[in-house]
């Protein structure tokens, strides 16, 4: 075996002390290092790790960024969502193929640059755009493409690609991204300044079951989209047994069309991590840990750097705010490119070095998550929201919005708009109200809650945008009249046909089916027969899926069937003959006709 | 009033639907007081003259000829029953589906480890279907009315789905029928 690979491999293993609950870190640094992890570098790192080969590989193959062959020393992903596409990434993505004289998938002859496309990474308002290894570029053009190419050529340097910053932290020079936060609207509540260290003193002021307290009276409720009351997830979570207990903070935001999360880390980073000291302090327990998105690998030298300011202010780490014995520090885990992930106990396998399967819900993650110990797994603006919560008292944040749904929510908008970015608004606020906001122009149907949302149309525009009616993690997509509503329908299918872990059945064989039915359809070789088949299984699929990903994959199709059914039907005719249209005859002989160098008798007959 | 007539076919199957038909015992003698069977393996009738009521479909399609069989059902059939798994998904035939046609053909007639073909032909009388690019489910080349898991289903679900249809009632099975794990 090479001597050198052997070295490197077993110099990263021992960065985490041969742990193997940090495969997942260790396979992102052979990755970063050698640009794959192939068989000897597997083979190699299970002997490090003490763990089975198959450990390894199921692991590496599973997630996006990380490769099993040779891929080129610069990887570009062209983000490839709905948003993207409808702002010109095909676009971007001819320059790119032209230019580099390859297509997607491909790595270039000389082996320096790959060309890839990847699911949404949170930069829709500033579409199209893309990764460069960890580099984002926004707002590409065929122009751009071509420069970038260029540059690249020159120097191999994605950094020296970002040519101006983006506005607030994001020209910090641990960051120096080109991205901006676009925030057109900032709330009370996590957009409005902040200072440092008041919540944590504030909060650890009191005891821990009076900090439950204050966060149940304040009615907080999960911003991640499902709104479990936190407060409640807290009290499960201190009441369990362990040795250990964990706060877990989902930065995994890849629900497409969601960036919500991407403007919070970056501009009030300080107020998330007090949150999760609060937590900490709330549950017992003494180790955070932040897991964060692939995609956002660009922020994490400023979080690290905004953790070590906190720990040299004693906000952090040992006898925060000088009370002893209360210890508690955070850890960033950096995920690798997968959407199921952010369901919490698929986020939870992957903190653990495994592949990013979802576990069997109960026990919940309260009762055994992480390491099998009592965890926390909150979103981030959740954690957020605690944190100004103690600020500024549970009186004041359940005094915004309405009672169901106290608080501010913080939308990430996209699509047919003239003002995409993020809005924090009073919960409870119409979503006329919010498509008159963000300059929507003559919208047709808005995408509410990112691909695993539903689909509404004018009808509903007068609803709210609340947990008692429209619930949302914070994606909001606009669509105008000039649209083919179906189109976005089949992007989030494929999507989670991608995303699918393959685990259970109805997710893994049934979003195929649909999507293939759903292409059928949009082929115009659809029969009136096969919106019903949608529609049962769709319901077969939310019914018998094991996680979240397949209890909602179907809404896409769910709810344009439901708002936009004219759609569906417009495309779809009874056959003339007793044939099924989509079945290709001529297709399915034309193989055989050729070996054979004949035509079919009997159908000619 | 005369009965109402059934029409039953195996494409590519393995004839072990037909079997499981038969299987419903002395049963046949109630069944043919409710139907007259016609176009089908089990009498030999290989036309269609009369509408039939029901057919009962076994195996997926393979070649020209299941087109062309699955055809004339559809069209002379109130109601198709798609039995047994090839029908319905096609099953072990279609793990050809992965291997190109012509592969297919070489491993079967030329280079398959137990063939004995000195004069190096592929079989192709005008007479001998050709083969489809790969095996289709039959839902997906006509509409099929309802589907009869199983391989093979037993008598007693073919008994049952069948008398259920006849007398118009609605077709649902009891779970002990369609489980098989």
């Amino acid at each position: 075996m090479d001597e050198s690979l052997e070295q490197a491999v077993s110099e990263i293993c021992d960065q985490y002390n041969n742990d193997p609950t940090r495969l997942v870190d260790v396979a992102r640094a052979v990755q970063a290092r050698l640009g794959h992890v192939g068989n000897a570098a597997m083979d190699a790192i299970a002997g490090n790790l003490g763990i089975h080969r198959v450990e390894v590989e199921s692991c590496v193959s599973f997630y996006s960024f990380l490769s099993t062959e040779p891929k080129g020393e610069v990887v570009i992903r062209l983000c490839d969502d709905i948003i993207d596409e409808m702002k010109g990434s095909s676009r971007v993505a001819r320059a790119f193929r032209k230019e580099l004289g390859i297509d997607f998938g491909e790595t270039t002859p000389d082996g320096r640059i790959s060309l890839e496309w990847t699911p949404c990474i949170g930069m829709c308002d500033q579409a199209p755009a893309a990764l460069v290894n960890d580099v984002v570029l926004t707002w590409l053009s065929s122009d751009a493409a071509r420069r970038i190419v260029r540059e690249l050529r020159e120097h191999m340097d994605p950094q020296k690609l970002v040519h101006s910053f983006g506005d607030g932290n994001n020209a910090h020079e641990l960051v120096r991204a080109m991205v901006d936060n676009n925030i057109r609207k900032a709330g009370p509540v996590v957009l409005a300044p902040v200072t440092q260290g008041d919540a944590l003193h504030k909060a650890l002021s009191m005891s821990p079951a009076e900090v439950i307290r204050e966060v149940k009276t304040a009615r907080l409720r999960g911003r991640g989209g499902a709104g479990f009351p936190t407060g409640m997830k807290w009290d499960f979570t201190r009441g369990s047994d362990g040795d250990r207990k964990y706060v877990v903070c989902n930065a995994d935001e890849g629900e497409p069309g969601t960036f919500k999360d991407r403007v919070i880390l970056t501009e009030r980073a300080e107020l998330l991590f007090e949150g999760m000291v609060i937590a900490g302090y709330a549950v017992g327990a003494e180790t955070g840990i932040l897991y964060l998105r692939g995609e956002y690998a660009y922020l994490r030298a400023y979080l690290e750097h905004v953790l070590d300011d906190m720990r040299e202010k004693g906000l952090l780490g040992k006898g925060i705010c000088g009370r002893q014995p209360f210890d508690f520090d955070i850890r960033i885990q950096m995920g690798a490119g997968s959407y199921v992930c952010g369901e919490e106990t698929a986020l939870l396998s992957s903190c653990e070095g495994k592949r990013g399967d979802p576990k069997t819900r109960p026990p919940f993650p309260a009762q055994k998550g992480y390491l099998a110990q009592p965890t926390v797994v909150n979103n981030v603006e959740t954690l957020c929201c605690a944190a100004r919560i103690f600020e500024k008292g549970s009186g004041w944040f359940a005094e915004i919005g309405p009672h169901g749904s106290p608080g501010t929510k913080l939308l990430s908008i996209s699509g047919d708009c003239s003002k995409p970015g993020v809005y924090e608004l009073p919960m409870g606020v119409s979503l006329a109200d919010v498509l008159d906001l963000c300059g929507a122009r003559d919208p047709k149907a808005v995408q509410i809650g990112g691909a695993s949302g539903r689909m509404v149309g004018e009808d509903d525009f007068e609803r709210s945008v609340s947990y008692d009616d429209l619930a949302t993690g914070g994606a909001l997509m606009v669509f105008s009249h000039k649209r083919d509503i179906l189109k976005p329908v089949r992007k989030f299918m494929e999507f989670f046909v991608e995303e699918s872990c393959g685990y259970c059945t109805p997710c893994r064989v049934g979003n195929k089916l649909l999507l293939q039915c759903l292409e059928r359809i949009m082929a115009g070789k659809g029969v009136p027969e096969d919106i019903e088949y949608l529609e049962r299984l769709s319901e077969n699929i939310v019914t018998a899926s094991r996680c979240g990903l397949g209890q909602t994959s179907p809404n896409p199709i769910r709810t344009s069937l439901k708002s936009f059914r004219v759609a569906y039907e417009d495309m779809v005719q009874e056959p003339e003959g007793a044939l099924r249209p989509s079945f290709d005859l001529g297709a399915a002989l034309a193989e055989a006709e050729k070996i054979a160098g004949r035509g079919s008798t009997i159908l000619n007959e | 009033m005369s009965k109402p007539k059934i029409a039953t076919t195996s494409m590519c199957g393995c004839f072990g639907c037909h079997m499981s038909i038969l299987d419903i015992d002395e049963r046949i003698l109630d069944l043919i007081e409710l139907v007259d069977f016609h176009k089908s393996p089990v009498d030999d009738i290989k036309e269609f003259t009369d509408r039939c009521a029901v057919g009962l479909i076994e195996g997926g399609v393979s070649n020209d000829e299941n087109v062309h069989v699955l055809q004339s059902f559809r069209e002379n059939c109130d109601m198709l029953i798609a039995v047994g798994g090839c029908a319905i998904n096609g099953d072990i035939p279609s793990m050809r589906n992965k291997v190109p046609l012509r592969e297919c053909l070489d491993e079967a007639y030329l280079h398959g480890p137990t063939v004995h073909n000195p004069d190096g032909l592929i079989p192709n009388d005008p007479e001998i279907p050709l083969l489809l690019d790969r095996v289709y489910p039959c839902n997906e080349v006509v509409k099929i009315d309802a589907f009869l898991p199983g391989c093979p289903p037993s008598a007693d679900t073919i008994w049952t789905a069948l008398v259920a249809v006849l007398n118009g009632e609605p077709l649902e099975l009891p779970y002990e029928l369609i489980k098989y794990d």
